[in-house]
């Protein structure tokens, strides 16, 4: 396959960026599309070009680093990470526009690269639960059902790769938000704190510059983890509820 | 957030005068004096403990100040998006938006302009075409004479934009206040469908009628 990619080229934080055009030749479709750029970068660095910075680490989907926008949709067209997704997904001659997470609350570092820190900051807000130290507890001290258990597991699987937030047209962070609420709202562990974590988080995320969540529903769309769309109602339910019993802030 | 609730109350305030009004244009097809009685007796609710007209007022007062808070949180959530991003993508595909989803902040605003001139066509009467009357059934039909197309497109137009309107935010606002769950997601959605659907349906019967002379 020969392909034409559309790349967003930026030096550093302060430079404005723009769009350059790269042909890629002899693309196998069984490559990953990470791949593709690795055969793009080897070609840019032979002409002695910068190579195109992009972020990566386990490529086998399930750290969170990688995920640039191809073509307008978070992580491409098939519903997975882009390190997941394969060359075979496109055609020969395509054109491929390739841009980084666009959001102010994720700035660029470089080329496709960009800052999501203001994830760990709204993890650091509240994602987490006090647990004493010393001797691990009886694995069957503090029963789960079954129900409960598979849900906090299915928000737990969020790997904050940041898409949501890429494909939302308000820019908002309230899906991977959602996602830890959810997680640790469902297990008794997370019960002591469960009222002051849901304001605190969401706070920390306002003043990160995310925007407001409307309910669109792209980010459950592009998200690689299928993180539901339901979470928010129930983020929603603990933060009206947090704000009744009067027990924030 | 509490924007948030704000918009998804206020709005649910609207959608009830929503189809408190549809409810009150249907009487038309019972007849001038149906309608107009309807009219009159909505200034006499409430007597004697209200003074005349006391009740519209007070809805009137809840209907303005559930605008202003629903247009202030959506103007605010608007400007925090473009905040939020302030570089654009230069290519954008829609992955299963909905069109009403995406028209809601000028659908809004349309809808607001629509208002004062509905306000000022029907219930001043400052603007008439086909005449001044005091009756408002009167002023309904003649304001929908097939020679007023125009103002009759412009009705519909809006009507429809109203449905869209309601489509995404009847969806949204439950959604907001919690009542969300993943085996709840398509019987909502079929909710806020039908809801958005009547209520257009419902509002496009009275004008229509009277253009095409069912109603005279
Ligand atoms: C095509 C459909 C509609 C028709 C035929 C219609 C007709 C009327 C009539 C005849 C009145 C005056 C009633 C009276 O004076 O007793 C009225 C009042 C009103 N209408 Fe509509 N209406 C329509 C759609 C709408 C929509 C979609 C909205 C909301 C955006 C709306 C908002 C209002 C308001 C707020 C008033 C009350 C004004 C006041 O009393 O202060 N109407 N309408
Ligand atoms: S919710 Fe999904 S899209 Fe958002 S950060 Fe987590 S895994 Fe990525
Ligand atoms: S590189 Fe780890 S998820 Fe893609």
């Amino acid at each position: 396959m020969n392909i034409t990619l559309r790349v967003w080229r930026q030096k550093g934080r302060d430079d404005k960026g723009r769009m350059v055009t790269y042909k890629v030749e002899d693309v196998s479709p069984d490559m990953s599309f990470l791949e593709m750029l690795d055969v793009l970068n080897e070609k840019l660095t032979l002409e002695d070009e910068d190579p195109v910075a992009f972020d990566h680490d386990c490529r086998e989907g399930i750290c969170g680093a990688c995920g640039v926008v191809i073509d307008g949709v978070a992580h491409g067209p098939e519903t997975t990470t882009t390190c997941q997704l394969h060359m075979r997904s496109f055609s020969d001659g395509d054109v491929i526009t390739v841009e980084p997470w666009r959001a102010k609350a994720f700035p660029v570092v470089k080329d496709l690269v960009v800052d999501r820190s203001a994830f760990d900051r709204i993890i650091q807000a509240g994602g987490y639960i006090s647990a004493p130290t010393g001797t691990a507890p009886d694995a069957h001290a503090m029963p789960v059902p079954k129900t409960d258990a598979d849900r906090a597991f299915d928000a737990a699987t969020c790997i904050g790769c940041g898409a949501c937030v890429a494909a939302c047209p308000n820019a908002s962070g309230m899906l991977f938000t959602a996602a830890k609420v959810t997680h640790l709202g469902m297990l008794p562990q997370g019960q002591p704190e469960r009222e002051a974590r849901v304001v605190n988080m969401l706070n920390q995320h306002d003043e990160e510059d995310f925007g407001g969540c409307t309910n669109i529903g792209e980010c459950a769309a592009v998200c690689p983890k299928g993180i539901p769309l339901d979470t928010i109602s129930q983020l929603n339910r603990d933060l009206l509820g947090s704000l009744a019993s009067g027990k924030a802030e | 957030m509490a924007l948030k609730s704000a918009m998804a109350v206020t709005g649910g305030i609207l959608v009830l005068f929503l189809i408190a009004h549809m409810y009150g244009n249907l009487n038309v097809f019972a007849g001038q004096e149906a309608f107009d009685s309807y009219s009159h007796h909505l200034r006499e609710l409430g007597e004697p403990m209200l003074p005349h007209g006391g009740f519209l007022w007070i809805m009137r007062v809840v209907l303005l100040v559930s605008i202003i808070v629903h247009a202030y949180a959506a103007a605010v959530l608007a400007i925090r998006a473009n905040r939020a991003r302030p570089v654009r993508y230069q290519a954008r595909k829609r992955v299963q938006r909905s069109y009403a989803s995406y028209t809601m902040r000028w659908g809004g605003v349309l809808i607001a302009l629509f208002a004062i001139f509905h306000i000022l066509h029907l219930t001043t009467n400052h603007i008439h075409p086909g005449g001044a009357f005091d009756s408002p059934y009167e002023r309904l039909v003649a304001g929908f004479q097939p020679e007023f197309f125009y103002v009759t497109l412009f009705y519909i137009l809006s009507v429809i934009a109203v449905g869209f309107h309601l489509r995404h935010g009847i969806w949204s606002a439950l959604t907001t206040l919690g009542a969300n769950k993943a085996s709840r997601e398509r019987p909502l959605n079929i909710i806020a469908t039908v809801l958005a659907l009547v209520i257009t349906i419902g509002f496009l019967l009275t004008p229509l009628s009277v253009t095409f002379g069912l109603v005279e």
